[in-house]
């Protein structure tokens, strides 16, 4: 865990990269609020408030007695908002550097070509 | 809804003319593991003292599960404190204290204790006298988890536990508090180790609260801002500044306060480095002689 940022959103970001990998199929249960905060060695309050934002944003839902479970629709609506997400998060940085180090737009986009074809 | 079992006002210990606790206000809920952090001396373990009834206060009110804690029964019969330094009587063994403890504590559970026994690789028929540091130390472990009572106090409860044995300590904490959800208050010089495992925070310096906050507030609220003398400067100006260090051109400022996306993209386009402050460090400063220097240093700039 990244002690930088509170843990209830990377217990939530966790189990969302879950559910954008395939990990947890729509439909599937996700791990119990016990069984987070075991594993994470975090106290369960964390990650229910965690699981909460999920519950909020309507990605994952409470089935009564057995469990919460990933909303059908909700890997599309995640790899939605990350698409809106990606040029703030990833871009800008990348531009920003680039820049400092003398890298130009058409370089770097060449740049980005080789290494696509090395990975 | 959350039903308070802790509720202290202006609460003050006095030994002759020292103040060990200077008129603090104080609430614990039920069902929470609380953080009781501070500097040795500070007066953690005073408060924890006054809360379970073993010493009186000078002053103020105290109502825990709504009555004075000392001298009522039932109120202690819901308590289960773990002094750092618990004493037994002379030719104890742990197998003693755990036919004992069932007496005190009616939610004991005599299967627990025997699974953590296990656990801790506890000669249970060794006197008492004759245990190493880290033993004594797990046999008070043991009882303040297979008590489970609903208010559990660890006053530094690891003293000599080695690293396996502070882990086990904390996962069985954290399973059982899950199976029996109960108001577990942790005192401790570890920090970080325990960071996570806390709800809420109350740190506590020389019998004054400084801090009284849901963990994950706590969490990344401050940062350090290191870089250029000049440019950290400029970062800086007009935050509340917790800590100051430097060496010649360079500097690193600890600011209270958590900073927005905006902030940390202008402090990367000023060549400035941001990480994180461990609830360890954000402790260190704000107890440490450190803040009164640069408190000084703030008020002659």
């Amino acid at each position: 865990m990244d002690e930088s940022r509170p843990i209830f959103l990377q217990v939530a970001e966790q189990i969302e990269n879950d559910i954008v990998d395939g990990h947890v199929a729509e439909d599937a249960a996700i791990p119990s609020i016990n069984e987070l905060a075991a594993f994470h060695r975090i106290n369960p309050a964390t990650a229910l408030k965690g699981v909460n934002r999920l519950v909020e944003q309507g990605l994952v839902a409470k089935r009564r007695g057995v469990g919460m479970f990933v909303v059908p629709g909700a890997r599309e609506r995640l790899i939605e908002r990350r698409r809106a997400e990606f040029a703030a998060e990833y871009l800008r940085p990348l531009i920003v550097e680039a820049a400092k180090l003398g890298i130009g737009v058409d370089e770097l986009a060449g740049m980005v070509r080789e290494e696509r074809i090395l990975t | 809804m959350t039903t308070t079992v802790v509720r202290a006002r202006g609460l003050t210990k006095r030994y002759g003319s020292f103040t060990a606790i200077d008129g603090i206000d104080l609430s614990l809920e039920e069902g929470r593991i609380y953080g009781l952090l501070g500097r040795n001396g500070a007066g953690k373990t005073t408060v924890m003292q006054l809360l379970t009834g073993q010493i009186f206060a000078n002053g103020g009110e105290l109502e825990v599960f709504g009555r004075q804690p000392a001298e009522h029964a039932d109120v202690l019969r819901r308590m289960c404190f773990i002094a750092e330094a618990q004493r037994y009587p002379e030719d104890f063994t742990p197998a003693h204290v755990f036919r004992a403890a069932p007496w005190f504590f009616e939610h004991w559970d005599a299967e627990f204790a025997e699974r953590l026994i296990a656990d801790f690789r506890l000669p249970v028929k060794r006197r008492i006298k004759k245990l190493s540091r880290g033993q004594l130390s797990a046999v008070g472990v043991i009882v303040g988890l297979a008590s489970r009572a609903p208010l559990t106090f660890f006053d530094e409860p690891y003293l000599g536990l080695d690293a396996v044995a502070r882990h086990i300590f904390y996962d069985r904490l954290l399973e059982d508090y899950a199976a029996h959800p109960r108001t577990v208050v942790l005192s401790t010089h570890l920090i970080d180790e325990v960071a996570n495992l806390l709800e809420h925070v109350i740190l506590i310096d020389q019998g004054r609260i400084l801090l009284d906050r849901d963990a994950e507030e706590v969490r990344g609220s401050a940062t350090t801002v290191a870089g250029a003398r000049a440019a950290v400067e400029q970062f800086v100006a007009g935050r509340p500044v917790i800590g100051r260090e430097g060496i010649g051109g360079l500097a690193s400022v600890t600011v209270d306060g958590r900073l927005d996306h905006d902030e940390r993209v202008r402090a990367a386009e000023l060549g400035l480095e941001l990480a994180p402050v461990s609830l360890q460090q954000l402790i260190v400063h704000l107890t440490g002689a450190e803040l009164a220097e640069s408190t000084e240093k703030e008020v002659a700039a």
